[in-house]
């Protein structure tokens, strides 16, 4: 099911929320929420999935709107709340059949969602336990279990994975991936490498605003710029180096990340590259070019640059 | 109807999970019990085989139970953040409401049908007023129900259990006992209005045995105005 979010405003008192923003998930697309904390991303969430209403604006699930209550949107849709808040005083299973229930399945089917969860979120060993005694990593896994219990086509998840090991992170990665082939997902996080490893499309949003939106890559090609090598050349006089480099066609600026170590970074001319320029010098001066490698402008500069107020 | 008794449900399992189901019931029984059987104008005074007594014991002390009951139904899944949990999915408000009454009401019948001793052995005594028992009962379930509206709706108005307790306890207190006062100091058509208003005159002629519709139709509309009230301010969140 794909959701279009059009023109959606939220005011909270004085202060804007979401202020006006519109755009497109598909099925089959994992789309990365970014934002500093109060940039809108969990006021979004909450009215995509019905939990607060609309004030301006129209969310539409798979061509429905959700303004209406008797299309009955709430059922394809599985949510992970911030914080994740559980029962603490019930036990997983009964706390997961509870869920399910809730979301429509049938007593048949049950016991074979909740047996299926159990097992996908590596619970197994917690299953009788009450959902209070389980640490934090645990009742993560029960959160996206209870999300995930009637097989939703659309999967909300606010910081899915806080609170859990390296080991499970990457298996819960692993597991949007999956999803995120025939469902439509939304994740919004705080860690920047998780988006990278997981969604195919990224949306920035900072003070209730879009400020960007588009794969990792073309994000990354919009605030590059020019390309940006950083050298090492051994066998040579630094300034002497410094010198032949700055006499390059292709080449803007050099300067020296380390003068001891004949360590440079060179900027080269917008749309150029260096990079055979540089080799060519050093194989006519005998110089022994040890480490070449090309800068990329990373995802937290690009966050920091158009969050940064 | 179905997503009611699920959310029901899960409020009568978690109330005898923890302990807080057997404590009120505990209290309740203790207290009315030892009202009615042991001290005071106990039922051996009567000399007449009813459980009169009772009725207005237990009439009591399901005034201050109830709220112990309703004060954490909506307030802790406020605070908790639960209430996102379950009103994102396909739960309405309405049916949330109703759920949480239905479960509390249920515990006050669990609570009811644990005095059934006391209705054999007063049959055993003498010739019981079947009707007017039954009536009885039915004057209680009637305020039970009254009573828990009012306590879902108080509930439904904080994040704090204890305030949630107070207020239901502060409206209670006028329907049980202010208004009945005021009625005696006011003469004429404000009198009245307030003897209308007076939950103990509604509750005592139907545990008299005389079911009027006028009874009814007060319960019921206080009732539903309780619960039409804690979802009005669980709809909130949305214009906030």
């Amino acid at each position: 099911m794909d959701i279009q979010i059009e023109k959606l405003t939220k005011t909270y008192g004085p202060q804007t929320a979401v202020n006006d923003i519109s755009f497109d998930v598909k099925t089959g697309e994992v789309l990365g929420f970014l934002g500093p904390n109060g940039a809108g991303k969990s006021t979004t969430m909450k009215m995509i999935t019905g939990y607060i209403g609309i004030e301006k604006g129209d969310i539409h699930i798979g061509s429905k709107s959700i303004i209406d209550p008797s299309n009955d949107l709430k059922k394809h849709i599985g949510y992970l709340p911030e914080n994740n808040p559980l029962y603490l005083d019930m036990p997983v299973i009964d706390y997961l059949e509870f869920c399910g229930s809730l979301q429509g399945i049938d007593k048949s089917n049950i016991n074979k969602r909740v047996r299926e969860m159990v097992g996908i979120c590596g619970l197994n060993r917690e299953k009788h336990k009450k959902i209070g005694e389980l640490s934090k990593g645990y009742r993560q896994r029960v959160g996206l279990a209870q999300a995930m219990i009637h097989d939703p086509e659309i999967l909300v998840l606010d910081e899915p994975t806080t609170g859990l090991d390296p080991n499970q992170i990457i298996e819960i990665r692993k597991l949007i991936r999956d999803l995120g082939k025939e469902k439509t997902v939304i994740l919004s996080t705080h860690i920047l490498p998780e988006v990278e490893a997981t969604c195919d499309r990224i949306l920035i949003i900072n003070r209730g605003k879009i400020v960007a939106n588009g794969t990792p890559e073309t994000l990354r090609k919009q605030a590059q710029g020019n390309e940006v090598l950083k050298l090492r050349i051994e066998d040579g006089e630094a300034d002497v180096i410094l010198k032949s480099l700055k006499e390059l066609d292709s080449v803007q600026s050099v300067e020296y990340v380390q003068q001891n170590q004949n360590l440079f970074e060179v900027q080269s001319l917008a749309e150029q590259t260096s990079k055979r320029n540089i080799f060519n010098l050093c194989v006519q001066k005998k110089w022994v070019l040890t480490e070449l490698t090309p800068l990329e402008t990373k995802l937290e500069d690009i966050f920091r640059n158009l969050t940064i107020n | 109807m179905q997503t009611i008794w699920i959310i029901a449900k899960r409020e009568l399992a978690t109330f005898f999970d923890s302990l807080i189901a057997y404590i009120i019931l505990g209290l309740f029984l203790g207290f009315s019990g030892f009202f009615t059987w042991l001290y005071g104008n106990d039922i051996f005074l009567v000399g007449q085989a009813n459980l009169r007594v009772f009725f207005s014991i237990a009439s009591w002390s399901l005034f201050f139970f109830i709220p112990a009951i309703t004060m954490k139904m909506l307030a802790e899944e406020r605070k908790t953040g639960t209430l996102e949990l379950l009103l994102t999915k396909s739960v309405s408000d309405r049916q949330l409401i109703l759920g949480k009454f239905l479960g509390s009401v249920l515990l006050v019948c669990i609570a009811l049908l644990a005095t059934l001793p006391y209705v054999i052995t007063i049959s055993n005594i003498g010739n019981l007023d079947n009707g007017g028992t039954i009536c009885g009962y039915f004057g209680l379930l009637l305020m039970s129900i009254t009573y828990t509206a009012i306590g879902i709706f108080a509930s439904s108005i904080t994040t704090n259990q204890i305030v949630a307790f107070m207020t239901a306890l502060f409206i209670g207190l006028f329907f049980h006992i202010i208004f009945g006062v005021l009625a005696q100091n006011f003469t004429g058509s404000i009198g009245q209005i307030f003897d209308a208003l007076n939950l103990q005159s509604h509750f005592e002629s139907i545990s008299r045995g005389v079911i009027d519709s006028k009874d009814l139709v007060y319960f019921l509309s206080i009732t539903v105005l309780g619960l039409y009230l804690g979802e009005w301010s669980l709809s909130k969140r949305h214009f906030s």
